[in-house]
């Protein structure tokens, strides 16, 4: 089973990466974006473990490991077997 | 007394720490391997700069779960001074020894430069060698060193008198000019609550002899020396 996690500043963390982005974009006359976020994605692959220890699990390491609460926040989900 | 410094896979001023305090102020000094568990009764432990484990994930992150780390988390709890460097600064925020986080400097490069720092509290074992209000000429080089923590955070820092060092110009003057990175409050260096864990993101063991630029970054070492000797 694959669980992917994404990573992003919390909103009231400024990002100067996706400013970046957003003022390179809007230089190429996308004008209409108002903001960019940017983030990082985890995509970790389980064995043996069921579903209800990925509820718990998942959340630990992504507050002990793969974010830093103080400036980031995370969410994720389960992909389906592909 | 003994000083340790701690090597991490992609520490790069271990070296240059090791010989600030061995050759130029004759101390006893150590490495530590970050995959031990011995301190090796060293009495200050150095997390020195660089790029632990090439940055990956969040400076800082991967060394603070090092196998040392347990030792040196237990050291500080127990109340032996602990100096970060820099990279070492980014480890002991990870760890949690220190509050707040880094982000990526303001103006999204890496600073390698000169900078001038006001010490604003000179109780410290870091710091009692130098008077509050005094200017250090040290450098800096860094990628991550955008200081940032909720602003609850910051009044405490405040009213602890945990803000060490804050980026000012050579006068002296607290401005947004001078925060070459964009750190709240403009700091450059902090304590811990109980005052025995700093970190710092400008490099002392970098300035610690007249050919290199400037001497100032021996008031560090030669506090934390006299406070142990």
């Amino acid at each position: 089973m694959k669980v992917r996690i994404l990573v992003s500043f919390k909103d009231s963390v400024l990002d100067p990466q996706g400013q970046t982005v957003k003022n390179a974009l809007h230089t190429l006359g996308y004008g209409f974006i108002k903001d960019v976020r940017q983030g990082k994605v985890f995509e970790l692959e389980l064995d043996g473990i069921s579903k209800e220890k990925i509820e718990k699990v998942i959340p630990e390491i992504s507050d002990k490991v793969l974010a830093n609460p103080i400036i980031e926040k995370f969410s994720w989900q389960i992909l389906e077997k592909e | 007394m003994k000083f340790g410094v701690v090597i991490f896979p992609g520490s790069n001023c271990d070296y240059d720490t090791f010989y600030v305090l061995k050759d130029i102020l004759k101390q006893k000094t150590t490495f530590l391997w970050h995959k031990e568990h011995d301190l090796k009764n060293v009495d200050c432990v150095i997390l020195p700069g660089g790029f632990s484990y090439g940055d990956y994930l969040r400076s800082g992150s991967i060394a603070a779960f090092s196998p040392l780390m347990l030792e040196v988390k237990e050291f500080a709890l127990n109340g032996g001074l602990v100096l970060g460097i820099c990279n070492g600064f980014q480890v002991l925020l990870e760890l949690g020894l220190l509050p707040g986080a880094m982000l990526m400097n303001k103006n999204l490069k890496f600073l390698c430069q000169f900078v001038h720092i006001k010490i604003e509290n000179d109780k410290t074992p870091f710091t009692h060698k130098g008077k509050k209000g005094e200017i250090l000429k040290i450098p800096i080089a860094h990628f991550d060193g955008n200081y940032f923590a909720p602003a609850e955070t910051i009044k405490e820092l405040k009213n602890n008198s945990q803000i060490v060092f804050r980026y000012s110009d050579a006068n002296g003057q607290i401005s947004e000019e001078a925060n070459v990175n964009g750190s709240m409050e403009n700091i450059a260096g902090l304590i811990n609550r109980e005052g025995n864990v700093m970190g710092m993101m400008p490099h002392p063991e970098r300035a610690s002899e007249t050919l290199l630029g400037s001497e100032d970054g021996r008031i560090i070492f030669e506090s934390i020396i006299n406070k142990l000797d």
